[in-house]
């Protein structure tokens, strides 16, 4: 039960109930779609990108708990972020769920998912919308998926 | 057919179910400390002792090529394959050994006759009927053979119980169609499909009927004189033999008028670069060396479900169905999937706010598999709306205590989520 309290942290749970930045962005100059072929997950990040800089974000989609409050946790962190912040910080998520990076000693948003390198199915469950940030930065026109 | 909900009344003893599950050497071990409670059977069934002692048998005391040495080794394996085509042919019922060819599995089996269609039947204008419950593997392959030959895939609805729509059964067949290419039992669902009316029916207009019982025939007794399909799809693994040796039934004329589907060694009487003569069927079929240990265990697994009895063995599964279902549904939030009047032991079921993925890894902690996701049926998770359910599917060798330690999981998920 650990493991799993870590995994399904309070903090998660709660992005997964109430998504932040959820839904259509019209004005959007970026936008990709993400795909976990594994369980079926679907997602849309739109992103509004100005001299550089993620001015706007929205997501869209379904999913589990973990791949819902991690595109959710994503768009709050990358807002206001600089294309290659936002890139950095794709790879530091990376480095965090594959256990790569220890968590930070300061409790951030991004440590929350240290809990998924325990449960190695689910890795891409907690990449799906960073995955998707990143072809939505790179402007890959096809649908990117996780495996 | 039997009846399964007939059999519902029919009592296994414990002590019996106990016997049978100490077959099973992986049943024994635990997960992450838990004993393993193994509920992913129409994924795959686990293995009897008798079939693991028969596959390291073959390999060490045996292990030779078939149907080619002059030596002793060759020969007893060439007898044990063959006797493995006649120890299957007995458990389907079919009328010759000459109508078993042994296949990779159902999807190999599936994508045979859909080759060997499309070279000889399909065309531009004509139909390929299918049923919205299919599992990928019996949609994609016509598909392909549509692609190829321009022939069209028309689609038999469900109703919201999960059961096939035949309210306009005569519309179903007409001059057009070539083909009824059916699910047996749903492995999303559970549904037992009315199979042998729809092939009844298929054959008063002529047309042949596959039937995918991938799902069906460790569930329940099969007899394919009785169904009289034309072809009849299944694979080793899901009926507690090896993987990777699977089972096409196809009824002889067809093999014969049906152009090879692989060539290679063992297919062929001669091979000159001018020309190959082709062997006889089923040998036809089966190109290359085949799965020669496969066939062998598959013999093996089928022995020991009929030395349990398949009637027991369904009657034993559709208490567990019942038991399922019935503490499943008393979940406040619990929605199950399929809820056919004739089902198999499976039970698909969501729970409301919770997603299936999240659920399979709550229930993997305590040591429970039960498979989420679509199941390769999507169109069916479309037609009900949802991306994937979570689905527990019963073998011969699950207890009522194991029900309870899932049901107690899900409650464990609901207190997760929403404490």
């Amino acid at each position: 039960m650990e493991e799993l309290r870590e995994l399904y942290q309070q903090i998660i749970l709660e992005h997964y109930r109430n998504p932040r930045n959820f839904g259509e962005l019209p004005e959007a100059t970026h936008r990709a779609e993400g795909h976990n072929p594994l369980c079926g997950d679907r997602l849309e990040v739109a992103l509004r990108i100005e001299e550089g800089r993620i001015t706007e974000i929205r997501f869209r989609g379904s999913g589990c708990a973990i791949s819902q409050a991690s595109a959710s946790v994503m768009t709050t962190l990358v807002k206001g972020k600089t294309m290659a912040e936002a890139e950095a910080l794709c790879e530091r998520f990376q480095r965090i769920v594959t256990g790569k990076e220890p968590p930070n000693s300061e409790l951030d948003l991004l440590d929350a998912f240290a809990g998924v390198r325990e449960f190695p199915s689910r890795v891409k469950c907690a990449t799906l919308g960073w995955h998707t940030l990143r072809a939505a930065l790179q402007q890959v026109p096809e649908t990117v998926t996780t495996e | 057919m039997t009846n399964p909900s007939l059999l519902a009344s029919v009592t296994v003893p414990e002590e019996v179910v106990a016997a049978w599950r100490a077959d099973f050497p992986i049943l024994h071990r635990t997960v992450y400390g838990k004993p393993l409670v193994y509920l992913d059977n129409a994924a795959t069934t686990q293995k009897p002792r008798v079939v693991i002692e028969t596959l390291q048998h073959f390999y060490s005391e045996l292990n030779s090529n078939v149907h080619r040495g002059v030596y002793y080794l060759s020969e007893q394996a060439t007898e044990l394959y063959e006797d493995a085509r006649r120890t299957v042919q007995r458990f389907i019922g079919a009328a010759s050994p000459q109508e078993i060819v042994f296949v990779r599995g159902t999807t190999e089996a599936i994508n045979l006759v859909a080759h060997c269609m499309a070279r000889t039947r399909l065309r531009a204008g004509l139909e390929i009927l299918l049923t919205q419950m299919e599992h990928h593997s019996n949609i994609v392959p016509w598909q392909l053979a549509a692609e190829q030959t321009g022939a069209r895939l028309r689609v038999i609805p469900i109703t919201a119980s999960g059961e096939l729509k035949l309210d306009h059964e005569d519309e179903l067949f007409t001059e057009r169609t070539a083909l009824l290419a059916v699910v047996h039992v749903s492995n999303s669902l559970g549904t037992i499909n009315p199979v042998r009316e729809l092939i009844g029916k298929a054959h008063e207009y002529g047309i042949p009927v596959l039937v995918d019982g991938a799902q069906a025939v460790a569930h329940l007794p099969v007899n394919i004189q009785e169904l009289d399909c034309d072809f009849y799809a299944f694979s080793g693994h899901k009926v507690y033999g090896p993987t990777g040796i699977g089972v096409l039934y196809a009824k002889r004329y067809w093999l014969e008028e049906f152009p090879p589907y692989q060539g290679g060694g063992d297919m062929i009487r001669s091979v000159t670069f001018e020309r190959t003569l082709y062997n006889e069927v089923p040998y036809k079929f089966e190109a290359g060396t085949p799965n020669i240990a496969g066939a062998i265990g598959l013999k093996a697994a089928l022995e020991y479900v009929q030395s349990l009895g398949l009637e027991r063995i369904a009657a034993h599964e559709q208490q567990l169905l019942a038991y399922a279902t019935e503490q499943l549904e008393s979940i406040p939030g619990v929605r199950i999937i399929g809820t056919a009047r004739h089902k198999a032991s499976i039970v698909s079921f969501t729970v409301e706010g919770i997603h299936p993925h999240d659920l399979g890894t709550i229930a993997d902690r305590e040591g429970i598999a039960i498979r989420v996701g679509h199941h390769c049926t999507q169109p069916v998770m479309d037609f009900f709306g949802i991306p994937a359910t979570a689905r527990a599917s019963f073998a011969l060798y699950n207890t009522p205590e194991e029900i309870d330690r899932l049901v107690a999981a899900v409650q464990k998920a609901i207190e997760l989520f929403r404490g």
